[in-house]
């Protein structure tokens, strides 16, 4: 069966779960933090027949100092650069004890959740390993914050250009960071899985249904969540939802899927409103001047036509 | 190689019945990455399933340190699991060695011992596993193929048991045991299902009970969760030795965590640990034919250390010649001779310790280097504290 025929329960504002997630209250996340909200909105979709595996970062840490936990399903953290392979073995374990008669005979869902650090730079073999692998059951989440926040905002392959952290600052001799984001997206498609796709916390709805989807496609599957991060950004906590909202309205951050390799583009923005008013509110970017600002809105537009592109050209299912 | 089923000594390579002995333990995930000397094992592994004879999921992962990380998600799960690495192996997944036993996953890990670069070598010594000796883990040395082959299914069966719930290193010497041909008697696969039942836990991920693994530890709660992992390998001593003898119950072979040979009356006992044991007892019985009154231990289970056990052995000697197969950098001595001399010296009735450190990537251990060991503890001044220490056999 091609990926995008697999069915599933779609959320609408209608159908939208109610009652607590499997997130407890009482966590330690920052005000406004992008990542929890994002972690919420997939406890929402995925109910509570699923199993989470953490890299070590700011969502573990906040929600998991000895003897509290906030979670409600089972829940494993090993190490930084490994969440990938740990819920890959999980999945094989579930596999083989489910073809045993050890387990009921039904698909549980292993969701590894890790930061940019920990999926693009430090956990990147793990993940491409455990992509090409195939596991069966295997959701990838990475919630992107755009740079090491955990240990104190350094940059990350994941941190835009210009952004000023402490370990790309800003200073007479620097913009900031001084490369261009890596374009994880793109790497997962070319393990040639079958799903891949970018989510929003302001989009949630589109957020839920994605993970929603890629529970109900058989084969592993990559997210890509814009996180925003208030005390990293150097931003309002309440400018969280909104700053996701203009992300994805500058082109900087386009909503899409990747079904069997198929590009879909979510959300066509014709019209984006002027980098400028997503860049404004974030004191990280507080430096650059505005040639720096039409360089960066060059290469958004650039990137997005790309990917619309890409969602124009027909590709034949390879399954 | 089709299934062996036989009461009567077969002739094979050691890494096979390794990998033998896990199939009859009906192992149920193995992820291994390649390294020199193990592959054997784990290739035989992925044959076994690949030909149906073992009910498993082989996961091909992408390095050691998925490896191990993917056994902690399926032991997780509550699957039975094994890997196997050498070396570079262990020294890459060792963050996640040392995380294990705190999540208290009875993992069962092979390492057929390797030296450890630079410069590179695959040949057979100690670095590998001695790097990693406070990990937390149950470690034990193999002498022989028969004993590696029986301890591969008794390994499960104490890293699993009630009492214990630790992961357990199983080490076995690269290429001088683990690609020998020896003559290995497998246990009864009907007899293996009763010594060692399938694992079930309630200490796993289950959606009907759902449990957080790993929480962070903060200053108040670290020194705790050490201590405990601690007292947990502690623990596991005496239930080492008793599942050693419901084997021997079960199968007819008696395993013990230190092995003594002929040191009723000797003035000069030999400590060794692995393969190197055998070539020993040979150079014990040369020299005792000769009238010298020397005897051999083999220190079998190196974690949680046979304190009481060790000390009984060496009751009586005059001198302990501890042989050491990896160099401890800065200090004067190899670290199970440092542990002995440690063990050894509030002791009322204190042999001389001296230690040498032999057998380094992959150079021969032959009975001459057991002849002038003892030679040379014999050489020794007339204090009594004062032992000795040499790299035997380096070339200038």
């Amino acid at each position: 069966m091609k990926s995008a025929e697999v069915q599933f329960e779609k959320i609408t504002p209608k159908t939208f779960p109610k009652g607590p997630d499997s997130l407890a209250s009482g966590h330690r996340a920052c005000q406004g933090c992008g990542e929890v909200l994002a972690l919420r909105l997939l406890m929402k979709a995925l109910g509570r027949d699923f199993m989470a595996v953490s890299a070590t970062g700011c969502m573990e840490v906040c929600t998991s100092p000895f003897p509290q936990s906030a979670w409600e399903m089972p829940w494993l953290h090993v190490a930084f650069e490994n969440a990938a392979a740990v819920a890959g073995g999980v999945d094989a374990g579930n596999v083989i004890l489910r073809r045993k008669g050890k387990l009921p005979d039904k698909r549980i869902p292993v969701v590894a959740i890790g930061g940019d650090g920990a999926t693009a730079d430090i956990g990147i073999q793990a993940l491409s390993g455990a992509l090409e692998r195939y596991h069966e059951n295997f959701i990838y989440i990475c919630l992107d914050n755009e740079a090491y926040m955990n240990t104190g905002i350094q940059r990350s392959s994941q941190t835009p250009f210009g952004a000023s952290t402490t370990t790309s600052p800003a200073g007479s001799h620097s913009k900031g960071q001084s490369t261009w984001k890596k374009n994880m997206p793109a790497i997962a498609v070319a393990h040639n899985i079958p799903y891949v796709a970018t989510g929003s916390p302001a989009f949630h709805l589109d957020l839920m249904n994605k993970i929603r989807r890629a529970a109900a496609i058989p084969g592993p599957a990559y997210l890509h969540i814009y996180a925003p991060c208030p005390t990293g950004w150097r931003m309002k906590a309440e400018l969280s939802v909104e700053s996701s909202r203009l992300a994805v309205n500058s082109r900087i951050f386009p909503l899409y899927e990747v079904i069997d390799g198929q590009y879909i583009l979510n959300k066509k923005v014709d019209q984006p409103i002027p980098l400028v008013e997503y860049l404004k509110p974030q004191g990280r970017f507080r430096h650059l001047m505005s040639e720096d600002i039409a360089k960066i809105e060059e290469r958004v537009n650039h990137e997005y036509e790309y990917i619309v592109k890409l969602s124009e050209s027909f590709v034949e299912p390879l399954f | 190689m089709s299934s062996i089923n036989s009461t009567k000594p077969v002739g094979i390579e050691v890494s096979l019945a390794i990998a033998e002995a896990v199939k009859l333990a009906e192992v149920e995930v193995v992820a291994a990455y390649p390294i020199t000397p193990q592959t054997h094992i784990v290739e035989h592994l992925s044959d076994l399933v690949a030909n149906g004879e073992l009910n498993a999921e082989y996961v091909p992962v992408e390095s050691e340190h998925s490896a191990l990380s993917a056994c902690i998600g399926s032991s997780a799960a509550g699957a039975r699991t094994f890997t196997s690495t050498s070396s570079q192996g262990l020294m890459l997944m060792a963050e996640i060695v040392f995380i294990a036993p705190m999540l208290r996953m009875p993992i069962v890990m092979a390492v057929a011992n390797r030296a450890i670069s630079g410069p590179l070598n695959i040949w057979n010594d100690h670095s590998d596993v001695m790097s990693i000796r406070d990990c937390g883990w149950i470690q034990i040395f193999a002498e022989t193929g028969q004993e590696a082959t029986d301890l591969s299914i008794i390994a499960f069966r104490i890293a699993e048991d009630k009492n214990v719930m630790m992961p357990l290193i199983l080490n076995l010497d690269g290429f001088t045991l683990s690609h020998f041909i020896e003559p290995i008697i497998f246990p009864e696969a009907d007899k293996v299902k009763k010594f060692l039942p399938p694992y079930e836990t309630s200490h796993k991920l289950d959606l009907n009970n759902p449990l957080s693994f790993g929480l962070l530890g903060g200053p108040e709660v670290y020194t705790e969760a050490r201590r405990d992992t601690d007292l947990a390998l502690l623990n596991s001593r005496s239930h080492v030795q008793r599942i050693f003898d419901e084997f021997a119950g079960a199968f007819g072979r008696q395993y013990r965590l230190v092995e003594t040979y002929k040191t009723e009356g000797a003035e000069t006992i030999i400590v060794t640990i692995g393969s190197i044991s055998e070539t020993a007892m040979s150079a014990v019985d040369e020299m005792r034919a000769v009238g010298e009154k020397v005897g051999l231990i083999h220190i079998r289970l190196w974690r949680p250390f046979p304190v009481v056990e060790f000390r009984a052995a060496v009751a009586g000697a005059k001198n302990l010649a501890v042989v050491d197969r990896h160099i401890s950098m800065g200090f004067p001595e190899g670290p199970v001779g440092t542990e002995v001399r440690a063990l050894m010296y509030h002791e009322k009735e204190r042999p001389r310790i001296s230690n040498y450190v032999l057998g380094l990537g992959g150079r021969d251990v032959t009975r001459n280097h057991f002849k002038y060991i003892v030679e040379q503890v014999k050489s020794l001044g007339a204090d009594k504290r004062q032992g000795g220490y040499e790299m035997v056999g380096v070339l200038e």
